[in-house]
């Protein structure tokens, strides 16, 4: 077989499974679709609120409800001690400032 | 059309032979390239599917969460707390939560504890979750000790493995009776660690947290939307380890590249003259040049990306994984269910095919205009 | 055939370095026989041959070729008559190392679109007349020098053009395999074609072959 089409064929195959394996996630399986509302529903039922990937420290265990002290606790410059906190990004806060709490807090945000 | 197609199937089969006689150095390329779409790839992929797995599954937690500060730092939610916040309307079930981390010497890893009702687990017994079974070696029936941090000797009973399914949001938990709790972690009576509260109107939301501070002026509600939004930046491109990531990954790229676009051979000059002295125009060696730009951008592409996807959800991403793991010692086995964002692949596709086929082709460009007179001479 | 009116050819003009090759050649070639060019080195016999072949262009002059002035045409142009009409043989083979024979003879048939399999019959034809048959697959640079002056030869030969340029043909053949380059030449003038060559070789210049011989020195053409 010439090269040239034998090259073209193997891209064509390639090309081919490439379409076929990121296609086929679009037909999530029944499984996954179980699996992920299983777990939507422990999350409901327990309270969770965070994932349970980085069980390193208490704020990248619980980056969501971390104060802002939980990072420093160790050490004032501790902030990137853990490599994951590296890979979490501080909490974020809420869209807009609430105008109804300004001021009527005393603790910090 | 057939002459077209045969032009170009020649075309293809010179830059194949150019490209076969230097093997190891073209095979050496392909696969560098096809390690950096392969890494490329996963990021974007992994990245992409657990932000959509954590907006979907933790769309089930509370609506607000409410802690409470003294002095800037978390305390305690104490006694009759819980009836200031009165009667607020929106809010269907306000429910105090306690819940801790506990340190294991044993295997230095970090567990969370849960209390929760009797009906699910009775005093002196607990559900663990899959990835802490695993690495203690436990099983339902099992007993095992903690050493409470006054000092404390506890013994539990395992009463049941949470789903190993559940890892991912589960991997470390301990669930344990309210009583059994307090005991352990000489909580004080009445006292929570923060109270859940749970709003029918999604609307409704934001009032009741800005109802919230008023009537507790020392409490800090969370909301679930700021809890959707910490996970959706997780691996942002900005955040340290990715951006080293990428930053080494488009590095070796452009040296790739830059390599291939600083000057041909003497060699490969020599080459480009014969060709066009025995009858072959300039766009003849350009178009050839295209191909072989092609050729190997495409293969790196495909392969890189299969094997991408393979790895993150038939392996769990197992290259990350020690990344991920950092210095905890459980981490949780989860495959993720697949999700991919078409943008960030076309995008990728776009970044790695079009940058390089460039590069092959400017040596080329002044190779081959050059007159094939020059042939004649060499 | 081929008719060249003051053809002047200049290098790197306008430069410090100007050298002029050329000094108004008028030069008329009859087809179908074999011209040898006979000079001693920097007379501008490979320029002359060049300019000829449609390899580069002259500074001043006219080319014509069957009646059509080639000199100004576009590039496109040219290199299209370069690959039907001509073929080269360059003295120093030039070629593609790394290749097998047949690959090199069939490259100029390439940008044609001519199926492969046309292309591969008609080298393998050319191979077996020039008694090369036996090594077409072989790489090149395993082959000797008179081997690759046969390859150099068939590639030459694959679109089957009409005008063949040699340039110092026997330059590094030994005797034997220079008469033998002769019978090949008389091969091609019994087909029709037209010759041009250039050489020193007093074997090929004074050949029987060669039908006539054009003297140069010093950018210009001699008394025959």
């Amino acid at each position: 077989m010439r090269p040239s089409t034998l090259v073209l064929a193997l891209l064509a195959g390639l090309a081919l499974a490439f379409v076929f394996i990121f296609g086929h996630f679009s037909w999530s399986t029944a499984t996954d679709a179980e699996r992920l509302a299983a777990n939507r529903a422990l999350v409901e039922h327990y309270g969770l609120t965070d994932l349970a990937l980085f069980t390193e420290a208490r704020y990248t265990r619980h980056p969501s409800q971390a104060d802002l002290h939980s990072a420093f606790q160790d050490h004032p410059a501790a902030l990137e001690h853990f490599p994951t906190g590296s890979l979490v990004a501080p909490r974020s806060l809420p869209l807009f400032r609430d105008a109804p709490l300004a001021g009527k807090t005393t603790s910090p945000d | 059309m057939r002459p077209w197609l045969e032009k170009q199937l020649h075309l293809i089969d010179f830059t194949l032979a150019s490209l076969a006689r230097r093997k190891t150095k073209n095979v050496g390329l392909l696969l560098a390239y096809t390690l950096i779409v392969f890494v490329l790839a996963s990021l974007s992929l992994f990245t992409h599917a657990l932000r959509s797995e954590a907006s979907y599954v933790l769309a089930g937690s509370p609506e607000v969460i409410l802690q409470r500060m003294v002095a800037g730092r978390h305390d305690l939610i104490p006694p009759g707390y819980l009836d200031k916040i009165g009667r607020i309307r929106g809010v269907q079930k306000k429910e105090g939560r306690l819940w801790g981390y506990y340190y294991d010497p044993v295997v230095n890893a970090n567990y969370t504890f849960m209390a929760r009702p009797a009906s699910e687990v009775a005093d002196g017994t607990i559900m663990v979750g899959s990835a802490l079974a695993r690495e203690r070696g436990l099983a339902p029936n099992n007993t095992i000790s903690f050493r409470s941090y006054a000092g404390k000797l506890f013994g539990f009973t395992v009463a049941a493995v949470l789903s190993p399914d559940s890892e991912l949001l589960a991997a470390d938990l301990v669930l344990l009776s309210e009583n059994d709790f307090r005991r352990f972690f000489e909580y004080p009576e009445g006292h929570y660690t923060d109270i859940a509260l749970s709003v029918a109107n999604p609307q409704e939301v934001r009032t009741v947290a800005a109802k919230l501070s008023t009537a507790l002026p020392d409490s800090r509600p969370i909301l679930r939307e700021e809890v959707l939004r910490t996970y959706q930046s997780l691996f942002d491109w900005r955040e340290g380890i990715v951006l080293t990531v990428l930053a080494g990954a488009i590095l070796a790229f452009a040296i790739l590249a830059w390599e291939k676009a600083s000057g041909l051979s003497a060699e490969e000059r020599r080459e480009i003259g014969i060709l066009k002295a025995i009858g072959w125009e300039t766009s003849d060696v350009i178009r050839m040049k295209v191909w072989e730009g092609l050729i190997i951008s495409l293969t790196a592409f495909l392969l890189g990306g299969i094997a991408a996807y393979v790895h993150v959800f038939h392996f769990g991403a197992a290259v990350f994984a020690p990344v991920l793991k950092g210095w905890s010692v459980l981490y949780p086995r989860f495959t993720l269910v697949p999700a991919v964002d078409g943008l960030q692949i076309a995008t990728l596709f776009f970044f790695t095919v079009v940058p390089y086929t460039a590069a092959v082709l400017v040596p080329i460009w002044r190779a081959a205009i050059t007159d094939p007179d020059a042939v004649m001479r060499a | 055939m081929i008719e060249l009116a003051n053809i002047r050819k200049a290098f790197n003009q306008g430069r410090h370095n100007e050298y002029w090759a050329l000094h108004g050649i008028d030069l008329s070639v009859e087809a179908g026989k074999v011209t040898a060019f006979r000079g001693p080195s920097g007379s501008g016999k490979t320029t002359l041959l060049t300019i000829v072949g449609c390899l580069s262009r002259p500074t001043e002059g006219r080319v014509r070729f069957k009646g059509e002035d080639i000199s100004g045409l576009p590039e496109r142009f040219l290199t299209d008559i370069r690959r039907q009409s001509f073929g080269f043989v360059f003295q120093q083979f030039n070629l593609i190392k790394g290749l097998s024979a047949l690959d090199n003879i069939i490259l100029p048939g390439m940008p044609t679109g001519r199926p492969r399999r046309d292309l591969v019959e008609r080298a393998d034809e050319l191979l077996d007349q020039l008694k090369l048959g036996h090594r077409s697959r072989a790489k090149v640079e395993w082959l000797s020098g008179g081997e690759q002056q046969r390859v150099a030869i068939a590639r030459a030969l694959i679109n089957d053009p009409q005008v063949i340029i040699a340039d110092e043909p026997t330059a590094n053949l030994d005797t034997a395999l220079s008469k033998e380059f002769l019978a090949i030449l008389e091969g091609f003038t019994d087909n029709g074609k037209t010759v041009l060559l250039t050489s020193h070789d007093p074997l090929v210049v004074e050949s029987s072959a060669v039908h006539r011989v054009v003297g140069m020195r010093d950018g210009r053409l001699t008394a025959d």
